[in-house]
């Protein structure tokens, strides 16, 4: 067995015995209709994590995805309800603004040499004041195409629905999987976490990497904003505050090193179907306050970060075992 | 590595509050106006002290651990759940300075439990905090059951909202804070033993440095001016609000750390000019305020004069400034 995939394979187990525990308490939970509305729910949340992970994998973070979903809900709504464009005419003007949003805070990273986590706050602030600048209020968003997607499902065996978001965030970690492991864009991520300079010495473009890699983040936050605006057929400044808490935490319980250098991205899918497995739990019990989600997932993280250090301390002295073997 | 000298009164902090306090007047004429009543000051400066004093006291904390390459992002949980014992301990009748006690001890237990986490068991502080970050706003909700606690406690208010020598409690505080841990830290070795924790822990380690139980102080000191925020926010509003009370203020007082010239690669760090760097912040929200400016341009203009103090403390714009000959120092303090 490959040592490098125990703390996935923890996440996973840990996963699969908490729905276990869950389902013995509440048989309800084990149903396609639950499972589908599992994906739907969480679907914004899943699409941010997979560029988090990117981020997180290159030893960065990204505070302004939560922003960045609530600007693009506002951006999106107001260019279909006041301009009248066509939705996919505007989801792709807001891709290209978020492109660019990604790239400056890529270029800040990497040449004024700013550490991520100032960059990506003093982002937050702007694209959160921005969304708030464009408008105060929740904009509705009345178009036949967002009620044609967000009625489009799959029905799953036992009454389950697939919704199309649903599917959408399964495609993003698939193409995040396949990025992260296949390309060699992926493999300068993962360079760039292990180690900055050797990865530079090494021939890895790490200015053009850095800016892809916010690039890449911003997009997708952007992308869980318009699955955020179908989801709620509306846009408000204020939507998605603390997703990228979410988003991180999501990222660290699946495994993934905040140090960088180490990841995987169907990790943090595990990550969020924990999260909204805590939930949808609580919801079931419905005698639970839902200040119980942010407690639960406090003690989630702190599980998780003690058992892979744990995990990464037993794997370094197997290593040294298996040498001397 | 270069270091500005901390020793000269016109760095970028100083001339950058002066400027936004400069503007703040041209663009609202009584901005420097400050009156006499009740025994009190009154004013639009004085607003800016007041209001920015709990973020300031954050910032001292934030600085000691930003210094030691570390983070501390669960100040804002900490205030909640210091401001939240505070108010559920007066409102279950123990006294005032009860109360206050109360709500500092949980600050010191919060900074102990980071401190294991960093000190003890070598979590990276950014993932350790974001433990207390999210279950901390959680527990103090458990505290106040959800509701916002309202208590009548003239000591709990005094601290908020009272008056000393005609300045503000939270600032007379506040300032007291700083001049104490300035000169804890520069005025003994612990300064010293902070950077050098800081710039290469077991480096320092190895050459005697105690650094698990530094770390643990710096921690613990921070948790603690944060249930001193807390405290005094919860006393402003006369209640313990779990929801709201300190939320983002982690961002704010990190902000203020960087903007006071703290790398947040440990090393470097000067408490005055971090509580500079909160006021520089205040001076922009309150200016923004009574400009009469939309509020919602507030996040706006503050990312823009972040990127503004960044860009002119960024190693590219040295460079840039050593190309036209103005070399920066290079000299330690």
């Amino acid at each position: 067995m490959n040592r490098s995939m125990r703390p996935l394979l923890a996440t996973v187990a840990i996963f699969l015995v908490a729905y276990a525990a869950a389902v013995f308490q509440f048989p309800g939970l084990l149903s396609t209709r639950v499972l589908g509305n599992f994906l739907t729910d969480n679907a914004f949340l899943g699409i941010t994590a997979v560029g988090m992970t990117f981020v997180i994998i290159s030893g960065g973070i990204d505070l302004s995805v939560g922003a960045v979903i609530g600007f693009t809900g506002v951006l999106v709504a107001v260019l279909i309800s006041s301009f009248g464009l066509h939705p996919l005419v505007a989801f792709a003007i807001a891709l290209a603004v978020a492109a660019l949003f990604g790239a400056a805070m890529g270029l800040a990273i990497h040449y004024l040499e700013v550490p991520a986590f100032i960059v990506t706050l003093a982002g937050m602030f702007l694209a959160r004041g921005g969304a708030s600048v464009i408008t105060q209020d929740s904009v509705p968003i009345n178009h036949e195409f967002y009620s044609t997607i967000s009625s489009l499902y799959f029905r799953l065996p036992g009454g389950g629905r697939l919704s199309f978001v649903g599917l959408l965030m399964i495609a993003v970690f698939v193409f995040g999987a396949v990025v992260a492991h296949r390309t060699r864009f992926g493999s300068y991520v993962y360079a760039l976490g292990g180690n900055t300079t050797s990865a530079s010495l090494m021939g890895v473009p790490v200015a053009r990497t850095t800016v892809q890699i916010y690039m890449l983040s911003s997009m997708l936050a952007c992308l869980a904003g318009i699955v955020f605006s179908l989801y709620t057929s509306a846009g408000y400044p204020l939507a998605a505050v603390g997703v990228e808490l979410d988003a991180i935490g999501a990222v660290v319980i699946g495994g993934t090193l905040l140090t960088g250098g180490y990841g995987f991205v169907f990790g943090t899918f595990v990550g969020v179907m924990l999260l909204g497995l805590v939930q949808t739990y609580i919801i079931f019990d419905g005698t639970l306050s839902s200040w119980w989600t942010k407690i639960v997932i406090g003690i989630l993280l702190f599980l998780f970060i003690v058992l892979q250090r744990l995990v990464f301390a037993a794997s370094a002295r197997g290593d040294r075992s298996s040498e001397t073997a | 590595m270069t270091r500005i000298s901390f020793g000269r009164i016109f760095n970028t902090q100083t001339i950058a509050l002066v400027s936004v306090l400069l503007l703040n007047w041209i663009l609202f004429p009584g901005f420097f106006k400050i009156e006499w009543q009740d025994g009190r000051l009154f004013g639009s400066l004085i607003d800016v002290l007041n209001r920015g004093a709990p973020v300031a006291i954050l910032a001292i904390g934030m600085t000691a651990v930003i210094a030691t390459k570390g983070v501390d992002l669960s100040v804002g949980a900490v205030m909640a759940m210091s401001g939240a014992v505070a108010a559920t301990l007066v409102v279950a009748g123990y006294s005032g300075p009860v109360a206050v006690g109360g709500a500092l001890a949980v600050g010191l237990a919060c900074g102990l439990w980071n401190g294991v986490l960093v000190a003890m068991l070598d979590i990276q502080p950014i993932i350790a905090t974001l433990v207390l970050m999210v279950a901390g706003r959680g527990i103090a909700q458990l505290i106040t059951e959800g509701s916002i606690v309202t208590f009548s406690d003239p000591t709990l208010i005094f601290i908020g909202t009272g008056s000393f020598l005609g300045m503000p409690m939270p600032v007379v505080i506040a300032f007291a804070l700083m001049v104490l841990v300035t000169l804890v830290v520069r005025k003994t070795a612990i300064g010293l033993f902070i950077e050098a924790v800081g710039v290469n822990r077991s480096a320092a380690t190895l050459a005697g440095i105690r650094s698990r139980l530094l770390l643990l102080t710096v921690y613990s000191v921070s948790g603690i001016c944060a249930a001193i925020a807390g405290i005094i926010v919860a006393g402003d509003i006369r209640g313990a609000d779990a929801n709201n009370a300190g939320l983002w203020l982690e961002l704010d007082a990190i902000l203020a750390a960087v903007i006071g010239g703290t790398s947040l690669l440990g090393g470097r760090f000067s408490i005055p000019m971090s509580v500079i760097g909160a006021l520089i912040i205040q001076a922009m929200n309150t200016g923004i305020l009574v400009s009469g400016y939309p509020p919602e341009f507030n996040l706006v203009v503050k990312a823009g004069i972040i990127t503004v103090i960044l860009m002119i403390q960024s190693p590219l714009a040295g460079q840039v400034l050593g190309f036209f000959g103005r070399k920066k120092s290079g000299a330690s303090r």
